[in-house]
């Protein structure tokens, strides 16, 4: 296995220190929604849609081995951004290690913003969910 | 006269901060419009000095708060132009005052097959209670369409209209788009169908003239807080024959004139429809808000703002790929767009980091998102504090945000 959930966690820290400004993050992160594949078509099931109350959210999770892989899209690309980051943080990991995760990240490198807006885009239910399926692959 | 806009703006001090570094550009009036000074003082004054309970108490302090609450009445009264002050009954906000007519008129009205028709711009606060009555009662709601602009279909409307139709309840702007709608014309053909008009004043009330006696309009609902006023007030004015013959609608304190376990009696207008201790504070301060008003010059306000919209429009017209909804010929200070392959929330999220307030989403009126096809819009709504000089730093900033989402 590549690396922890934390040291993922410290990568992003690092990599969002080098901008100054907001826009230079901004930027970054709308790169990073642009460059994170399209959920396939069949995954955009209603089963698997977040509905914020102003973009969607898909995700879904499947097991492999004993690793938990997700995948996610979302209509808002900066709310993409937000995604892939949770995804190359989160996925990959092990049931247990994701239900203990204490994503410290985002607050740390300034989004936090974006997991309180609840109601408009999905993202703090995205990450609930994360852990759920965590929580009912480790029950099978 | 002509408005001093930047003494008009140190009235608000909500608009004197910086966000995200940035001078604070406040586009979003049509969810809420930002307070005078003035209005926030009365609010603390009543609680630093006047507060009590109200039409219950003798002491000096009842006394003082009761008189400056039916004050407030009779300031609504004579800004609507109502008849009387026991016309105007305070609610908590427009949906209040909406769900009390569906609950009171609308149950003691409707029956099966009757139809209440509404529109396609309708908030969903002029929608949904409908819908529960109309379920309720087996009464059919019909939706009159809108054009390509966003203009109601009077055509469609007089067809429509038949001796079925009770009500008739539509905005007399609307809030996503700013379409004015022909509320003077559509109220004479419900009459001449014996149908009652319910008027949505939300968006009207702070930037069009409202006379409820020209208009003839049966019933007349709108918000303290989109009227420089504070939040959890709303009015609804009411022709007399009809709020007299209707039900109360709750129960409680206040409603009454005498209570024994045999049967109650209830209390004449308003107070039928005012059961408990109303909110006494920001009633008092709504007062404050229409002084306001009054002393601005509501025409000289509405020709900034209509200035303000048309430079608006000029400017935003520039942005490739941007399309605006919305381009009926009588419009408010609304501006609603959408931009080639970017989601609204995106556009939302970026102007917010520079500093510039606007509303992104569905606005509440889903319905009328899914006739033109969209999730939702971006909507710029103006007030008259708002400038020339923060038009173009809006669209500066939407350059920027453009850019960097493409
Ligand atoms: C046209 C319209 N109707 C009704 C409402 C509901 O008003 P309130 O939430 O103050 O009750 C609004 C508020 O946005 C509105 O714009």
């Amino acid at each position: 296995m590549a690396q922890s959930i934390q040291e993922t966690q410290e990568e992003l820290i690092e990599e969002f220190g080098l901008f100054d400004d907001w826009a230079d993050k901004y930027e970054y992160l709308i790169d990073l929604g642009k460059k994170l594949p399209n959920l396939s078509e069949a995954f955009k099931t209603e089963e698997n849609v977040i509905k914020g109350c102003q973009s969607r959210v898909w995700l879904h999770a499947e097991k492999q081995g004993d690793q938990i892989v997700f995948e996610a899209d979302s209509e808002a690309v900066i709310v993409k951004g937000m995604i892939s980051m949770l995804i190359r943080v989160l996925s990959h990991h092990t049931a247990e290690e994701i239900m203990q995760a204490d994503l410290y990240f985002i607050d740390q490198i300034g989004m936090s913003q974006h997991l309180a807006q609840t109601r408009s885009n999905g993202l703090l239910s995205m990450v609930k969910q994360m852990k759920n399926y965590a929580l009912a692959f480790s029950a099978k | 006269m002509t408005l001093d806009i930047s003494k008009i703006r140190a009235d608000f001090p909500v608009l004197d901060q910086q966000v995200n570094g940035s001078p604070l550009v406040y586009f979003d009036n049509a969810a809420t419009t930002q307070k005078p000074k003035s209005v926030i003082d009365a609010l603390s004054h009543y609680y630093a000095s006047d507060n009590a309970n109200i039409h219950r108490g003798i002491h000096a302090l009842a006394e003082r708060a009761t008189t400056a609450f039916e004050l407030t009445r009779t300031k609504i009264k004579e800004f609507i132009n109502a008849p009387s002050s026991d016309q105007i009954i305070l609610t908590a906000g427009t949906t209040g005052s909406i769900n009390l007519v569906a609950q009171t008129f609308g149950r003691a009205n409707f029956s099966k097959g009757d139809k209440i028709l509404i529109s396609n711009l309708e908030h969903h606060s002029n929608i949904v209670p409908w819908q529960m009555i109309a379920e309720e009662k087996g009464a059919i709601i019909e939706v009159i369409p809108v054009d390509e602009r966003g203009v109601l279909d009077l055509n469609a409307y007089r067809n429509l209209l038949d001796a079925s139709v009770k009500l008739v309840a539509v905005n007399h702007v609307s809030n996503a788009i700013g379409t004015i709608n022909p509320i003077a014309e559509m109220i004479q053909l419900a009459h001449a169908h014996g149908a009652k008009v319910m008027i949505d004043g939300a968006q009207s009330i702070a930037h069009l003239d409202i006379d409820v006696q020209a208009l003839d309009i049966d019933f007349f609902a709108f918000s303290a807080h989109k009227l420089f006023g504070p939040t959890g007030v709303g009015v609804l004015y009411g022709k007399r024959e009809l709020l007299e013959s209707m039900p109360p609608y709750q129960g409680g304190g206040e409603m009454i004139k005498e209570v024994s376990f045999e049967g109650t009696t209830y209390n004449e207008l308003p107070y039928k429809f005012e059961a408990g201790t109303p909110n006494i504070a920001d009633v008092i301060a709504l007062s404050a808000a229409i002084d306001y008003v009054n002393a601005l010059s509501k025409e000289a306000l509405f020709t900034q703002e209509l200035a303000l919209l048309a430079y608006a429009t000029e400017q935003l017209s520039t942005i490739p790929g941007l399309r605006i909804i919305g381009t009926a010929p009588d419009k408010i200070a609304v501006i609603s767009f959408v931009i080639e392959g970017i989601h609204p929330q995106d556009l939302g999220v970026l102007l917010d980091k520079f500093g510039i307030a606007i509303r992104t989403g569905h606005h509440c009126v889903q319905p009328l998102m899914k006739r033109f096809g969209l999730p939702g819009t971006c909507r710029a709504s103006f007030a008259f504090y708002n400038t020339f000089e923060e038009i173009d730093l809006f669209v500066k900033a939407l350059r920027r945000s453009i850019n960097m989402l493409q």
